[in-house]
């Protein structure tokens, strides 16, 4: 589903990512992890060009996202987004947070169509069929925002903002906000990193529910739990580059990589 | 106080009996609708130019849109409002061959004025919204543009509410050299009244008066609107 090609990013003079090569396929669930500042983080920011790669290729669905020609909005609708500090918009409640995007595009796209009618009404080509409403999108869209917080049992939270809420629902109310896009993958950003230790658990509980759904996922974590229970794969990212991938149980018990033996005893 | 009450009444006569209040409603409303369309006409160029000012600058167009901004906030805080006005009132309005009030002009000028100050403070406000914000936007696929007037412009204009408020009230108080241009405001109204009474002190007090009533009133206005868009917060 995405391949990437020889990924590397500069900041400046300082090349943080010297050619990364990995390819996620539908359904994997791969774990990040590494020291910091090893560039997981930004290799996972490149791979929705939240950073511009310098060089190489992103291939999502068969287009390489990493070219500046390509209208990124549209693929970046398909990979959802979690991050550390969770980002939910803080003027809006957590249902508007939920429905904003999935509303908006829809919309976009209904008025493209009528656009096109219009035109295409004169020069006698195909309509294309509008079998939807702004009424009916909306009205889908707050089902759907609904039913996710149902799944996450804070349907009783819909109406109020994201200041009035906790890191951990907070957190899972972002997750559900990248699934209201109906992503093919998820990014996510140490999505735990920033929350009390207590809370935690139930976000972790939340992404294993997904991966369990089959889900693509891609997490940058220090959660070795989490990469160890859940990962179908652990990818040990230092010095900008991949210097291990493997399945976690031979990962954990049979580390090959002097860094990687040395990060484990100390995070282990 | 005998000279005083005289005054008043001098004052009060004109007032009354022969119009006066008629010419300072006219300057009230003037002055207000000056100062008004200044502000939206402010707004509206100070967020463009503020949107443009924080732009990725990777690209020409960015930069060249930049340099323009720059330019264009330089030459409008660099260069008194009375000048401004003179200038487009008596040499740039007869180049083009438009013919407007001196209302009009006022209107435009302010706005123009008022723009550049306010692209400076639209700027600090959106710099001080959370830049994951704009990238959570950015995530769910909205472009730049959406995600600027959805997201990150509501919550700027929420931190910058009483920096705006200020600038309205200096647009308010810097209505006063309108009559520059021929248009009719308070001042102008006040003036009236004292050089037909050949009495200055009361009507320029009067004047003084009206606006701190104005201010005041719009200080209480802006408070209130800080309360109700603070609902997003915590602390409510």
């Amino acid at each position: 589903m995405i391949d990437v090609i020889n990924l590397k990013k500069s900041f400046g003079d300082v090349e943080v990512l010297k050619g990364i090569n990995m390819t996620i396929n539908k359904g994997d669930i791969v774990a990040i992890i590494g020291p910091s500042g090893s560039g997981k983080s930004t290799f996972l920011r490149c791979l929705n060009c939240m950073e511009d790669p310098t060089s190489g290729q992103i291939i999502f669905n068969g287009v390489d996202i990493a070219d500046m020609k390509v209208d990124i909005n549209i693929h970046r609708r398909k990979m959802g987004m979690v991050f550390q500090h969770f980002n939910l918009f803080n003027n809006k409640t957590v249902l508007e947070n939920i429905m904003l995007a999935p509303v908006y595009t829809r919309c976009q796209e209904l008025k493209k169509a009528k656009r096109h009618n219009r035109l295409a009404a004169f020069s006698k080509k195909e309509q294309i069929p509008v079998t939807t409403t702004k009424e009916q999108i909306k009205k889908e869209a707050r089902e759907q925002a609904m039913n996710l917080l149902k799944r996450i049992g804070l349907e009783d939270k819909a109406n109020v903002y994201p200041s009035t809420l906790s890191g951990g629902q907070k957190q899972r109310i972002a997750i559900v906000r990248a699934l209201a896009m109906n992503p093919d993958v998820i990014l996510f950003d140490e999505p735990t990193s920033a929350l009390d230790p207590e809370m935690v658990g139930e976000v972790l509980e939340l992404m294993k529910q997904l991966a369990e759904e089959g889900m693509t996922m891609v997490v940058v974590t220090h959660e070795m739990g989490f990469a160890r229970e859940v990962a179908s794969r652990v990818v040990f990212i230092d010095e900008g580059v991949i210097k291990e991938e493997a399945e976690p149980k031979e990962f954990f018990a049979h580390p090959k990589d002097v860094r990687l033996k040395e990060f484990l005893s100390k995070v282990l | 106080m005998g000279n005083f009450d005289q005054k008043v009444n001098k004052f009060i006569e004109i007032f009354w009996e022969q119009n006066g209040y008629n010419k300072v409603l006219q300057g009230l409303q003037n002055t207000l609708m000056i100062a008004i369309a200044g502000l939206i006409i402010g707004i509206i160029i100070g967020t463009v130019i503020a949107t443009v000012r924080v732009l990725p600058k990777y690209k020409t167009l960015p930069k060249v849109l930049n340099a323009i901004c720059s330019f264009y906030v330089a030459l409008f805080r660099g260069t008194p409002m009375v000048v401004q006005l003179l200038v487009f009132y008596y040499v740039l309005l007869p180049i083009i061959g438009l013919k407007i009030t001196g209302v009009q002009v006022a209107m435009m000028v302010f706005g123009l004025n008022s723009g550049a100050y306010i692209s400076e403070i639209m700027r600090s406000g959106i710099q001080s919204v959370d830049p994951g914000q704009m990238e959570a936007g950015r995530a769910v696929g909205l472009s730049f543009g959406t995600s600027m007037i959805k997201i990150v412009i509501p919550q700027a204009v929420k931190n910058i509410l009483p920096t705006l408020g200020n600038e309205f009230i200096s647009l308010i108080k810097e209505t006063s050299v309108v009559s520059f241009v021929g248009a009719a405001d308070l001042y102008v109204a006040f003036n009236y009244i004292g050089s037909n009474s050949y009495e200055f002190m009361v009507p320029y007090l009067v004047m003084a008066l009206i606006y701190i009533v104005l201010v005041l009133i719009i200080s209480l206005l802006i408070k209130l609107m800080e309360r109700s868009l603070k609902k997003s917060d915590r602390r409510n």
